[in-house]
C-alpha cells in the first residue's frame, strides 16, 4: 500500500505517480490521505489500481479514469469521474452536481444522494445513486444507465437520447422527450446486474424505467414551442 | 367622356429600403416552411472591418526595410505563460476549429496537410480527432467542447495544445446543430449516437459555469496532461474586454475571440447576423484588457472571423494580436464554392460564391459533406498544396506590409501604423480617421 499525503505533497506529484502506472505495475494499491477538499485528484488514470482517497473531494475527482478503481470514504464536490471511460469510481457520501458527466463508460456508485445533473451528456456510463439525484439529470444522455434507488427531481432526462434510466422512487417531472417506457427482462437483468455491482440490496423489480420518446431526434419547428 | 392616362407620367417602381427583396424573399420563404433559415458561414451583411484600415507605411520619420531582402520574421510562439511545451509555428496564421462531420475526413487531411507544409497548426472541432487529421498535422489543437463528442484522454495527450471553446463568433451564446443527412456511420460512432439523427451540440459545457469553475476545469486538464499542452480559451465576440480578462483569471495560456464574420457548420441566420460584435471591434478591447492585468504577449491573443488576406492579419497583428486564424478562408482555398462546381450549385438552388447551405452535406466541392462519393472529389494532397500556397501567399503580404512600416518582425506592427478610413473602424480599432489625430472615444476628447 503506497500512502500519499496530499496535504503534504501536493496535487502535481500525486497525479503524476499515479499517471505513471502501467498494466504491469506492482504498486496497485494507493491511499491518498488529507484530501481537504482539494480539485482534480486522481484524474486521467490509466492502469487496474486501487486508489483510495480517505476523506472529502473538490471538483473532478477521478476525472477521465480509465482502469482504475477510485474509492472516495468522503463526499465529493462537481463532476466527479467525469468524462469517465472505464473503471470504477465509488463515492461513500453524497455527490455535488455534474457526477459522471459525459461518461463513456465504467460504473459510477454515489452511496448517497447526488446533485443535479447526475449524467448531463452521459455517453455510455453507468451510474447508480443509492440516495437521490437533483434536477435535470441526465440531461442530453446519450448512452449508458442512471439507477436512482431514491427519487429523481424535476426535468429528468430532458432531450435524452439512448441512456436509459431507472428510478425506484419518485420523479418530480420528466423532461422534455423523456417518457416512462415498458420494462423488460434484459432491463431487469440489467439493472440486477447493475444494483449487485454497486452493492445496492434494492430489487430490479421496484424500478421504473425511462427514456427517450426519440420525438427530437430530427429538427422540427414545433419542437420548438 | 373619360379621360386617357395612358400616357401620364407614372411614379416609377420603388423598392422599400426596409423590406428589400431579399427581405420579402425570406418572409415568403418562414411563411411557407414555417422553420427559420439554418445555414453555414459567417455574417455576410457588411460591418466595419480591416479594409476600413490602412497602413501608413514608411514616410520621413519611418524608415522602411527593403522588401525582398531584410529580414521579417513572422515566428510566434503560442502557450508561454504556463504550457511546459509552448507551440512553435513559423507563421502567425493558424487554422481554426471545424469538425469532422461537418467537413468530409479528405478536407480535415487537407488542412492538416496545408497547414503542416506552411508550419502552422490546425485544429478540431466538434466531434473528436480523426487518425487522418492527427497523421498530416504536425502541430494539432484539440478543441474542447460542450458536447464533449469523442472527448477521450488518449486523444486529448496526443494533441498538442487544448483549446476550451466557450462560444464562436457565429453565435456567442449558442450551441449547434449537425443535422442528420450528415451522420455517416464513422461520425455516428465517434459521436455516440444513432445513425442519422440531428445531433445538437450543446450551448454551454455540462461540467462547470462561469469563469471560477472553469479555473478548476483548467487545472484538471493541466493534470491530464501533466502540464504540458498550451490551454486556449475561446471567446465568441461579445465583451471582449471582460472575457478576456476572465479568460486569464481563469488560466489561459491563449485567449481566441472570434468574432461575428467567423463560420460556422450550421446555425440559425438571425443567429449569426445578429448576435456578436465585429472582428474589428473587438481586438483593442481584448488587447487593452490583457495589457491592464500586465499580460500582453504574456497571454498570447488569437483573433479570427473575416481574415482573409495578409491585410487584414497584418492590421490584426498591428492592433495587437499574437496571431490570426482562418477558417471560412481556408475553405476556401482548398476548394469551397470553386465557379467550377456552378453547375451543381445552380441544381442545389445556389451560385458558387452564395453557397452556405453546409449543414445538408450535399457540398459539390467535397469539402462539407460526409457523402463518400462527393468526399472522394477532394483530393486531400492536392488540397493541401493550394491551403499551403495560400497561406504562403498571406504570409508573404504580411511581411510586405511590415517591412513598409519598418518591422523587422511582424510583431512589431503597432496601431501608430494604422488609419481609419471610417468612423466607424476609427471608433473600433482606436486609431485615428485618416488625415487627422483623432477617434471617437478618444481620451481626453470629452465624447
Amino acid at each position: 500500500m503506497q500512502t500519499y499525503d496530499l496535504a503534504a505533497e501536493g496535487l502535481r506529484g500525486l497525479n503524476e505517480a499515479l499517471q505513471a502506472q502501467t498494466a504491469q505495475t506492482n504498486e496497485t494499491a494507493w491511499e491518498v490521505v488529507n484530501p481537504r477538499g482539494s480539485h482534480a485528484i486522481a484524474v486521467g488514470l490509466d492502469a487496474p489500481i486501487e486508489v483510495q482517497v480517505k476523506g472529502s473531494t473538490g471538483y473532478y475527482c477521478a476525472g477521465m479514469n480509465q482502469q482504475a478503481t477510485v474509492h472516495v470514504t468522503g463526499s465529493v464536490g462537481p463532476g466527479v469521474a467525469e468524462n469517465m471511460m472505464s473503471g470504477t469510481v465509488v463515492v461513500e457520501g453524497d455527490a455535488s452536481q455534474y457526477a459522471g458527466a459525459t461518461g463513456h463508460g465504467g460504473l459510477l456508485v454515489i452511496k448517497g444522494n447526488a446533485s443535479s445533473r447526475c449524467g448531463i451528456s452521459m455517453k455510455g456510463i453507468d451510474i447508480v445513486v443509492h440516495g437521490n439525484v437533483g434536477h435535470m439529470s441526465a440531461f442530453m444522455g446519450q448512452a449508458g444507465h442512471l439507477v436512482v434507488c431514491g427519487d429523481a427531481g424535476d426535468a429528468l432526462g430532458d432531450s435524452i437520447y439512448e441512456a436509459k434510466l431507472f428510478v425506484r422512487g419518485s420523479v418530480k417531472s420528466l423532461g422534455a422527450d423523456c417518457i416512462e417506457k415498458e420494462m423488460r427482462p434484459e432491463h431487469l437483468e440489467k439493472l440486477a446486474d447493475l444494483l449487485e455491482r454497486a452493492g445496492s440490496d434494492a430489487k430490479p423489480e421496484e424500478f421504473r424505467r425511462y427514456g427517450s420518446a426519440r420525438q427530437l431526434y430530427n429538427f422540427d419547428i414545433d419542437n420548438a414551442y | 367622356m373619360a379621360k386617357d392616362n395612358a400616357h401620364a407620367p407614372r411614379t416609377p417602381p420603388r423598392f422599400s429600403a426596409t423590406f428589400t427583396p431579399d427581405v420579402n424573399a425570406e418572409i415568403r420563404r418562414a411563411a411557407a416552411t414555417g422553420i427559420y433559415d439554418i445555414r453555414g458561414g459567417g455574417a455576410k451583411r457588411r460591418v466595419p472591418h480591416f479594409d476600413d484600415l490602412v497602413f501608413l507605411g514608411a514616410s520621413m520619420s519611418r524608415y522602411p526595410l527593403e522588401g525582398y531582402r531584410e529580414r521579417c520574421d513572422t515566428s510566434v510562439t503560442l502557450g508561454t505563460r504556463f504550457a511546459k511545451k509552448p507551440i512553435e509555428l513559423k507563421i502567425p496564421i493558424t487554422i481554426a476549429g471545424m469538425s469532422f462531420g461537418a467537413l468530409s475526413a479528405q478536407a480535415k487531411e487537407a488542412l492538416g496537410r496545408g497547414a503542416s507544409a506552411a508550419g502552422t497548426s490546425t485544429t478540431t472541432g466538434d466531434g473528436g480527432m480523426t487518425k487522418e487529421e492527427r497523421g498530416e498535422s504536425k502541430t494539432l489543437v484539440y478543441q474542447y467542447l460542450p458536447s464533449r463528442y469523442g472527448m477521450n484522454p488518449v486523444d486529448l495527450r496526443k494533441a498538442d495544445a487544448i483549446e476550451v471553446v466557450v462560444g464562436q463568433g457565429a453565435k456567442p451564446g449558442g450551441g449547434g446543430m449537425l443535422l442528420g443527412q450528415k451522420i455517416s456511420d464513422r461520425v455516428a460512432e465517434m459521436r455516440t449516437l444513432p445513425k442519422g439523427i440531428d445531433q445538437r451540440s450543446a450551448c454551454r459545457h455540462p461540467d462547470w459555469t462561469g469563469p471560477d469553475d472553469l479555473e478548476i476545469k483548467i487545472l484538471e486538464l493541466r493534470e491530464i496532461t501533466a502540464w504540458e499542452k498550451p490551454i486556449y480559451v475561446k471567446v465568441g465576440a461579445a465583451r471582449p474586454y471582460f472575457d478576456t480578462t476572465l479568460a486569464v483569471k481563469a488560466g489561459a495560456d491563449v485567449v481566441v475571440i472570434d468574432g461575428m464574420q467567423g463560420g460556422t457548420a450550421a446555425t440559425q441566420d438571425v443567429f449569426i447576423e445578429h448576435v456578436g460584435i465585429p472582428t474589428l471591434a473587438c481586438i483593442r478591447e481584448a488587447v487593452q484588457a490583457l495589457q491592464d492585468l500586465g499580460m500582453h504577449r504574456e497571454v498570447q491573443l488569437i483573433v479570427s472571423g473575416g481574415i482573409r488576406s495578409g491585410a487584414d492579419a497584418a492590421k490584426a497583428l498591428a492592433l495587437g494580436a499574437d496571431a490570426v486564424s482562418i477558417g471560412t478562408a481556408a475553405m476556401i482555398a482548398i476548394g469551397d464554392n470553386d465557379p467550377k462546381w456552378e453547375d451543381e450549385y445552380q441544381k442545389l438552388g445556389s451560385t458558387a460564391g452564395a453557397y452556405d447551405d453546409w449543414h445538408e452535406g450535399r457540398d459539390p466541392a467535397g469539402i462539407s459533406t460526409q457523402d463518400p462519393e462527393l468526399s472522394k472529389r477532394l483530393d486531400p494532397v492536392e488540397a493541401g498544396r493550394r491551403l499551403r500556397n495560400y497561406l504562403k501567399v498571406m504570409t508573404l503580404e504580411v511581411q510586405t506590409l511590415a517591412r513598409a512600416c519598418g518591422k523587422n518582425h511582424v510583431h512589431n506592427l503597432e496601431p501608430e501604423d494604422l488609419a481609419a478610413l471610417t468612423m466607424e473602424a476609427a471608433a473600433m480599432a482606436k486609431v485615428p480617421l485618416a488625415g487627422t489625430a483623432w477617434y471617437p472615444g478618444m481620451p481626453g476628447q470629452g465624447f
